[in-house]
């Protein structure tokens, strides 16, 4: 039987997490720095393959099929896998310096996978607005490009706010992931520390760090889709 | 005679249903003519194929006598001298009124942000809209949305307007300022065509009228005689339907 008094002390221990926090926080700026540079990449990445998606042009056929097999592959395979796989097998290749680090291709991995999924967010989005809305704009002598651009893409962008926010909050945790092919983020950091002191108590400070973020995010996407849904419910009765 | 609109033996199917079957009919520039039939007779597919929002499987359409349906054509240019009004879903509910008549003038015609705005004003003011200009489309009613989206199809011109059953999405107390506006724009020189339930509304204001059935222009002629004294057996039972369910006065 495990002891309460022993459960405090290997995961609650009030020294070890005041010992490591700082060494936490301070590994915790390279997840908030690998967070901060592949957000705007897989938004960018995600719209174009949405769009790309949602071309009609017969000759933009290989594209579409491009495009699908790529969002296929990336969500059927588990993040870890394309993490191990892009970030030590393509430094593994021979590259020069700076572009061996497993830190940048862990990175890339991350995005790659999460640009798919995003992408999905988009394209739902972007079907959920109405056909009359591209037949009105069409009507009004707009190209399909400018019919996207200016009618479809910033109503279906409103709409996918909320199911983007809970994949940002994801992402924010799998940052963690690419620890496991090296660099010294918070989760490798903790490891680090729970070694040093045999202690689990600086996993405990993770993941406080790590609530302290996602917490606060999760609520605030609560708040954006009950929003949305009072908006769109209050525009259907009328 | 100024034909402004050819329709040269038009065909359209949707799948195995064909909607269309052979309509031939000429519209003569400035003439307001009303597409009358039961519900899916394909007044709105015709409506659709004239703006090349569809493409017709057979047949030719030509505009001042130039083919527009031709393969291969840009339909953009063509769009812009073709306006056409739907019976919902018309206005950008993210743009402000402003926006939505301004959008094909800056985007399309490549016209000055102030010369789009100073058009949307006066255009806005003549249907009595100034005060909602900056309002957003859900903060108006479903008559003043319909007016804008007539407004924001005017802005570019265009020499024919289809109006594809503008009030039928309306409250009965919103009709009549919409149709006082359709009222407005005859004899202004423009190309009315339009679909409609609104008999009394056809019958008031249309030059011609044509009814639609089986995929063809069963009659066709001015209101007095499709209304009052039709010649085809189905139109006279269309229009004993239409009396009987108080849609048009005997
Ligand atoms: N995009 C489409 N795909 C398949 N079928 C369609 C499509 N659009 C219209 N149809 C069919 O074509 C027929 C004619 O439709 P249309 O909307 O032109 O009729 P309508 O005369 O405008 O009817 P209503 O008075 O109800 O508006 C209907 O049977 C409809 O189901
Ligand atoms: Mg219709």
């Amino acid at each position: 039987m495990p002891r309460w008094d022993r459960v405090k002390k290997s995961f609650f221990d009030w020294e070890r997490l005041t010992d490591s926090f700082p060494h936490l926080l301070h590994a915790f700026v390279l997840d908030i720095k690998i967070f901060a540079w592949t957000t705007p990449c897989i938004l960018i990445v995600a719209v174009l393959i949405a769009i790309a998606r949602s071309t009609r042009a017969p000759a933009l056929f290989p594209v579409r099929i491009f495009v699908i097999a790529y969002t296929d592959i990336m969500r059927g395979v588990p993040v870890i896998l394309w993490i191990y796989l892009v970030g030590f097998g393509v430094p593994g290749i021979g590259l020069e310096r700076p572009w061996n680090s497993p830190l940048i291709w862990g990175s890339v991995a991350l995005g790659m996978t999460y640009s798919a999924y995003v992408a999905e967010v988009f394209r739902a989005g972007i079907e959920s607005v109405h056909e009359s809305q591209r037949a009105a704009a069409r009507s009004l002598g707009l190209s399909s490009s400018q019919t996207m651009r200016h009618v479809i893409l910033p109503q279906a962008i409103r709409r996918v706010v909320p199911p983007l926010m809970n994949d940002m909050v994801s992402l924010q945790k799998d940052v963690a992931l690419v620890s496991l092919i090296g660099p010294i983020e918070i989760l490798r950091q903790a490891g680090i520390d729970k070694a040093k002191f045999a202690n689990f108590t600086p996993f405990v400070g993770a993941a406080l760090i790590f609530l302290a973020i996602t917490i606060p995010l999760t609520r605030f996407t609560d708040w954006l889709l009950t929003r949305e849904r009072d908006r769109t419910g209050a525009s259907k009765v009328r | 005679m100024n034909a402004k609109l050819t329709l040269n033996s038009i065909a359209k199917s949707f799948g195995d249903n064909q909607v269309l079957r052979d309509i031939s009919l000429t519209i003569e520039t400035g003439e307001v003519v009303s597409f009358i039939g039961a519900s899916g007779s394909g007044k709105t597919t015709l409506l659709r194929c004239i703006n090349l929002l569809e493409t017709v499987d057979n047949g030719s359409i030509l505009l001042d006598n130039t083919e527009i349906t031709a393969v291969g054509l840009d339909p953009n240019p063509i769009r812009r001298r073709i306006g056409i009004v739907f019976q919902s879903f018309n206005l950008f509910p993210h743009m402000s009124i402003r926006r939505n008549v301004t959008l094909a003038l800056t985007e399309v015609l490549g016209m000055s942000v102030d010369a789009a705005n100073e058009t949307a004003s006066s255009l806005l003011a003549r249907f009595g809209l100034s005060e909602k200009i900056d309002s957003y489309p859900d903060r108006l009613s479903g008559g003043q949305q319909q007016r804008v989206a007539i407004a924001r199809a005017l802005a570019l011109n265009p020499e024919v307007l289809l109006l594809d059953e503008i009030t039928s999405a309306l409250d009965p107390e919103l009709v009549g300022e919409v149709l006082d506006v359709v009222r407005e724009l005859k004899g202004s020189g423009i190309t009315l065509l339009l679909a409609t339930h609104e008999m009394g509304f056809a019958r008031e204001i249309s030059d011609r009228v044509c009814f639609l059935a089986e995929g063809v222009v069963a009659e066709m002629g001015q209101p007095e005689q499709i209304f009052s004294h039709p010649s085809d057996p189905r139109t006279q039972q269309f229009l004993q339907r239409v009396i009987a369910a108080g849609r048009l006065r005997g």
